[in-house]
């Protein structure tokens, strides 16, 4: 691409941002970051994936971290911030990449080729999908949902000044389950490219 | 009773605040420290003159504050500005080395001089830290210290987690050495009267004892695994430790005041200079020889810790003047039926399980009026439940990944290069060895002082 473009998708859990994030990458030629960025980190460092996965999207656990002169103990902040510094280089160098989740759409707030949309869906259409995917009955996948987003929340609303799904914190917000998957990733399509025009 | 039921609320509050970490310490103790002079001094006690021994300003202008002729007396309850004018000359002094490289300069030639073995590199940074961390706050040594070891380990192909878990166990056992070494014991030296000499001579020991089974569990626990990373390696493609000095004139005369600071802090007995002239003089040395780097280094100066410890001083002598300290004190000598040797139990496990959860600094601070208050009612020798404080606040902050700064330092350190340390793995190596330092101090407390 010439123009470099970031898509930061943020998504509630079962609602399929990672799949559209995966379509519109196909469309776009461009990456997709979401677990996997922490595989880079790895390689990049020479250390264990493992390690730093166990720790990626949690919430700061306030009870058992503390911080001193700006350093935390908390490795689940640590980790973040791991992310959060590369994906800030990432777009420093001028690259284009699509990012599931970890906060980009505050972190790379500052830079002008970035879209942030953020994928919603009903509870029963996620649920069901959650359903599917993951084979397990409704209620599995309802305290499912319900803990990952939990999660995901408390996560995203302890590095970011805007709350998480808060639609004055994305350019655009989207319920995946009015018109699925594929055409929601059609919608977001056409906007980034009418957003690539005008840059 | 108000006045004890609200300086109680307001310490409670206090310690709430400070453990869910939302509220920078500073701002809670401070805040904690001003509804402390206005609730229990002001509206409960009516007491302007509890106020002015609070805040204890005219005790920087008598001449027993930067000289003792004889020995040293205890302090009166109230900010503790001996300790806090003692801390910001040695921050101020540390800032200085830091600036000139220092103590990568000492790490990186350390590495060279065992050859960039993995094994030798481990045991001396051990006790590199423990020795430095007597002098200097275990913070700034494990923040050096950390950063070298992750270097060190991408370089020569080992695991740094080990050997920073046992940098910082060390640098915690090195502070309890001394008087200066943790602000626990720089408390208990100025609010008790005691002197470096005291210090080392007493909780140096157990330190020592204690420092001895620390490297040979570390040894024992990780020797297999880095026996495998020793590989050989070409000295020559190791980068020469000169290259860390930043400005060798500077380098120079940081060391030089480095080695000065030590020495008064050894002679301060025999000299009668207060530690308070030692912190002044030092911060005036290193300011004053570097004049083209006053803004750096006072910018480095971490003013935050020096405010935190103003508010605590007010807020513990809130509790103090209310006679809340005493209760206490009253409470664990009823627990012990006088037992000198429950006493010690109580006092160093409490304070040892205490510090591993919440900041060591305002538990010491609390619990200095309550051993006093206990040796005067019981009549046991105060020295012997200081060194037991001492030792229980040290050391038992090494526990936890919380427990004291310079875990939280080592291991963002190490976090920060991808190496993540959780609860599990930390707790995992240093709650042991914590375990089997507190008893090994205890056991030294019972052969010598009872």
């Amino acid at each position: 691409m010439e123009k470099q473009i970031i898509i930061s998708i943020g998504r509630e859990y079962g609602s399929g941002g990672h799949y559209i994030a995966e379509l519109l990458g196909e469309r776009f030629g461009i990456p997709i970051y979401g677990h996997n960025l922490l595989d880079e980190i790895a390689k990049e460092r020479n250390v264990p994936v493992e390690e730093l996965r166990q720790y990626d999207e949690l919430p700061k656990k306030h009870l058992l971290s503390r911080t001193v002169k700006g350093y935390s103990n908390s490795p689940e902040e640590n980790v973040a911030n791991l992310q959060f510094d590369y994906l800030k280089r990432m777009a420093n160098e001028g690259k284009s990449f699509i990012v599931v989740g970890r906060c980009a759409e505050h972190v790379l707030k500052d830079c002008p080729s970035m879209v942030s949309v953020f994928v919603l869906g009903d509870r029963k259409a996620k649920a069901k999908r959650i359903c599917e995917i993951r084979k397990m009955d409704e209620f599995e996948a309802l305290i499912t949902m319900n803990r990952h987003d939990k999660n995901r929340k408390a996560y995203h609303n302890h590095y970011c000044m805007g709350k998480w799904g808060d639609s004055r914190c994305y350019e655009l917000c989207i319920n995946s389950s009015r018109l699925g998957l594929d055409k929601t990733a059609d919608i977001i399509e056409a906007y980034v490219r009418e957003r690539l025009n005008n840059m | 009773m108000i006045a004890q039921i609200v300086a109680a609320v307001i310490f409670v509050v206090m310690f709430i605040l400070i453990v869910l970490d939302k509220i920078e310490r500073h701002y809670v103790t401070l805040g904690c420290g001003v509804l402390t002079l206005g609730l229990v001094f002001g509206a409960c006690m009516q007491s302007g003159e509890a106020v002015i021994e609070t805040l204890n300003f005219g005790s920087i202008f008598t001449v027993d504050f930067w000289y003792h002729a004889g020995t040293s007396g205890e302090s009166v309850p109230g900010i503790n500005w001996e300790t806090i004018i003692f801390i910001a000359g040695m921050m101020v002094m540390v800032e200085g080395m830091a600036r000139v490289g220092f103590f990568r300069w000492l790490c990186m030639l350390i590495a060279k001089l065992v050859k960039c073995k993995t094994i030798p590199i481990f045991i001396t940074f051990m006790l590199m830290s423990g020795v430095l961390a007597m002098f200097i706050d275990s913070i700034t040594v494990i923040l050096f210290l950390a950063a070298v070891t992750v270097e060190l380990a991408q370089l020569l192909k080992f695991n740094p987690v080990p050997m920073i878990l046992a940098e910082i166990f060390c640098a915690n056992l090195g502070g309890s050495a001394t008087m200066c070494g943790d602000p626990p014991n720089i408390i208990i030296g100025t609010s008790l009267g005691y002197s470096f000499a005291d210090f080392i001579t007493n909780t140096g020991l157990m330190a020592a004892a204690g420092m001895v089974a620390s490297i040979l569990y570390f040894y024992l626990v990780f020797r297999k695994e880095y026996k495998k990373s020793e590989a050989p390696f070409d000295l020559s493609k190791f980068p020469s430790p000169s290259e860390a000095i930043k400005d060798r004139k500077g380098f120079i005369i940081s060391t030089v005041i480095f080695l000065v600071a030590v020495v008064l802090l050894i002679t301060h007995a025999q000299t009668g200079l207060t530690v308070s002239f030692i912190g002044l003089f030092i911060a005036l040395a290193t300011v004053l020889t570097a004049p083209r780097h006053f803004g750096e280094i006072i910018k480095g100066v971490d003013y935050k810790t020096l405010l935190f410890f103003v508010g605590l001083f007010i807020v513990v002598a809130g509790l103090e003047h209310t006679g809340v300290l005493n209760l206490v004190a009253q409470m664990i000598g009823e627990l012990s039926g006088g037992n000198v040797m429950l006493m010690i139990v109580i006092i160093l496990w409490v304070s040892a399980i205490a510090s591993a959860f919440v900041d060591n600094i305002p538990f010491a601070a609390t619990m200095i009026p309550v051993i006093k208050a206990l040796a005067v009612s019981q009549g046991v020798d105060l020295t012997a439940l200081a060194w037991t404080l001492s030792m229980g606040t040290d050391i038992g902050g090494s526990a936890t990944p919380i427990g004291a700064s310079a875990n939280v330092v080592g291991t963002s350190v190490a976090a920060k290069q991808g190496y993540t340390i959780g609860w599990g793995k930390y707790c995992k190596v240093c709650a042991p060895i914590t375990i089997i330092v507190l008893l090994i101090s205890m056991a030294i407390i019972f052969v010598r002082y009872i």
